[in-house]
């Protein structure tokens, strides 16, 4: 257990109901300091009504937020300073400039020093690698670059908390791989960053702890390691000996079934199983073994398990 | 599915969130002093950007624009077709006497129809503006208080409406001043003054007029709250300018007439009087501060609770 000290986002029981549909139904968020923290779910589960509340732009219908430690949006002026965010995409000024925009979100912030704006402004600017652009009205920007904008507009001063909703949405694979550095130099140096995204591959390599929501609700929560162990593996024999092998795996406490092909078992491996010991027992059971693969074990694997697989926005 | 960080231990739960509370206080205590010191000259800093938001803006200039060309329009016209004494509006037949009557004549032409227009499309953008293009999640969670941030917007359209007026005074004076004599001024109480002190009398109708458009203004920013469709305010807006000024018009209504926020638009000519009368100014002041009261207060209602979901 975590100390309420330690986290940098907490909810309890925080709900959000639109009319009929809770868009939002009783989560308990707990994100340690210093992670980076992957907000999972497909489209319309919910992650964007969360982060909205956590910034106090639309109130919880129900329950309790803790940012920083204290509590939302009760301290707003003294929290949100901290907090860098990119909510629901960029947003920007299409008639003034990127930089004029980053100058106006800046003087919006009550807290931020207007003799050091000009650097600060530059300096995001050429974190986000937009320097080159920073004079062009924004209207003229590509998606990838309005979404640097506003990676920029987070990055404006010195934060403890990034709250970052769907950074790479718009950015190609280079951009993507761009982000992804960005989000690992931030949390090296001690930020932590709240990302969230309906692709999982994109952030899994970077984040340390992972949510998993699923139609308004939290379906799983934790350190990356131990959601990888909840994934559970899978061991796939392929072999002409079906019904021997099959035998054999019984024997070792697993259950086969053969739904991969007339020549093939498969079985969830448990984590005290290890693969090689299969192997050994079919061998010495003068099984021919074609082959075996161990599979699963992968977040992807979980998350595909958590929240369905396909393109159906969730209901 | 388990949770395993989720729920917290109960016995630990109170005394824990008891002293995470009593250590915010701390923190929000010791950060004050220099936080409010600090907030007092950043508020301005909002306030400056938001000044140069409008005037950088293409769309307010190519409506300065438009209203300057008022003032030269009309000169031009009486200039061309000197017998301009066969009615029209109040002042139009001076102009050919006195160049300094344009930027009256100029102004009264636009109180009905561009000047509304104008300060609708500027007031009814505000906050809807800021909603359609999301900007207004990034000025919040920067974070500009929800008050303060209608108090800024507001100032904007105001500023908006004090650059029309001056401006079509400007301009009208020196169009005024090129095409027709200037002189000695036949005030409507038969002094004459000079041409300064009439300048100073065009500045305070300017002003006059700013005042007037105050409560419009205050529409405007209340109907841009209710919407993320910066166009649908705006029409509102401009539509119930036209609305108070038909409803003046009518007889019948005539008790209604006196809270019309269009009622004492045109109601300046005290200050073409020697010495000038203040009193419409005064009564004009307060119908319009009771409509920014009303509005202002409807406007921060509806945005303090309001979910921003654009």
């Amino acid at each position: 257990m975590t100390a309420t000290a330690d986290l940098a986002i907490r909810t309890e029981a925080l709900a959000k109901v639109f009319r009929r549909q809770r868009a939002v139904d009783g989560i308990d968020l707990a994100v340690p300091r210093g992670s980076v923290f992957g907000f999972l779910g497909p489209n319309g589960s919910g992650k964007t009504t969360t982060i909205r509340m956590l910034l106090g732009l639309s109130s919880a219908t129900s329950g309790r937020i803790d940012l920083l430690g204290q509590p939302m949006p009760a301290a707003r002026h003294t929290v949100l300073p901290r907090v860098g965010a990119l909510v629901e995409g960029p947003a920007s000024y299409p008639y003034l400039s990127g930089r004029a925009n980053l100058h106006r979100f800046d003087a919006a912030d009550p807290t931020s020093d207007p003799r050091s704006r000009k650097t600060r402004v530059d300096a995001a600017l050429d974190r986000v690698g937009l320097t080159h652009a920073a004079d062009k009205k924004a209207h003229a920007y590509s998606l990838g670059m309005k979404q640097r904008l506003g990676l920029a507009n987070a990055l404006l001063a010195p934060r403890d908390l990034l709250v970052l909703d769907e950074p790479t949405n718009g950015l190609d694979p280079q951009g993507t791989r761009e982000v992804r550095n960005l989000i690992r130099s931030l949390a090296d140096d001690g930020t932590t960053v709240f990302v969230s995204s309906h692709l999982l591959a994109e952030i899994e390599q970077v984040c340390t702890h992972a949510a998993v929501m699923r139609t308004g609700r939290l379906v799983a929560q934790g350190a990356l390691d131990d959601l990888r162990a909840q994934g559970g593996r899978t061991i796939t024999v392929r072999t002409p000996d079906v019904g021997h092998a099959g035998t054999v795996l019984i024997g070792l406490g697993l259950t086969p079934r053969r739904d991969a092909g007339a020549d093939t078992l498969v079985a969830d491996l448990p984590a005290e199983t290890e693969p090689e010991a299969v192997t050994a027992a079919l061998v010495h059971a003068d099984v021919r073994v074609r082959g075996i693969t161990v599979g699963g074990g992968t977040l992807e694997d979980l998350f595909v398990a958590l929240t369905g697989e396909g393109f159906d926005v969730a209901a | 599915m388990s949770q395993p960080e989720t729920t917290a231990p109960q016995p630990d739960a109170a005394s824990e969130a008891t002293a995470h509370r009593a250590d915010a206080t701390a923190t929000a205590t010791a950060a004050q002093p220099d936080a409010r010191t600090g907030r007092r000259g950043r508020t301005f800093a909002l306030l400056g950007s938001e000044l140069a938001l409008v005037f950088r803006r293409r769309r307010t200039w190519a409506m300065l624009g438009a209203l300057a060309l008022v003032p030269v329009l009309i000169a031009i016209a009486v200039r061309l077709t000197t017998d301009g004494d066969d009615g029209g509006p109040a002042f139009l037949g001076d102009i050919t006497n006195n160049g300094l009557f344009v930027a009256f004549t100029a102004l009264t032409v636009s109180i009905p129809l561009f000047l509304p227009l104008t300060v609708g499309v500027v007031s009814g953008d505000t906050v809807a503006g800021e909603a359609s293009h999301g900007t207004i999640r990034y000025l919040l969670v920067a974070p500009t208080g929800r008050l303060r941030f209608i108090l800024v917007k507001y100032v904007g359209a105001v500023a908006f409406c004090l650059a029309a007026t001056l401006l079509v005074v400007l301009v009208g004076a020196l169009v005024g001043a090129l095409l027709f004599p200037i002189g000695p001024v036949t005030l409507l109480s038969g002094t004459q003054v000079d041409g300064w002190s009439y300048a100073g009398r065009a500045v305070l109708l300017a002003l006059y007029v700013t005042l007037s458009m105050l409560g419009l203004a205050a529409i405007g920013l209340f109907a841009s709250t209710l919407t993320t469709v910066p166009v649908g305010a705006m029409a509102t807006t401009v539509v119930l300018a036209g609305v108070s000024q038909v409803l003046d018009q009518l007889p019948q209504l005539d008790w209604l007439h006196p809270f019309l926020f269009s009622h004492l638009w045109l109601g300046f000519g005290d200050l073409l009087r020697d010495p000038i009368a203040f009193d419409s100014f005064g009564s004009n002041a307060l119908l319009q501060l009771g409509y920014v009261a009303v509005f202002g207060a409807l406007a921060y209602g509806r945005f303090a609770t309001k979910d921003v979901l654009s």
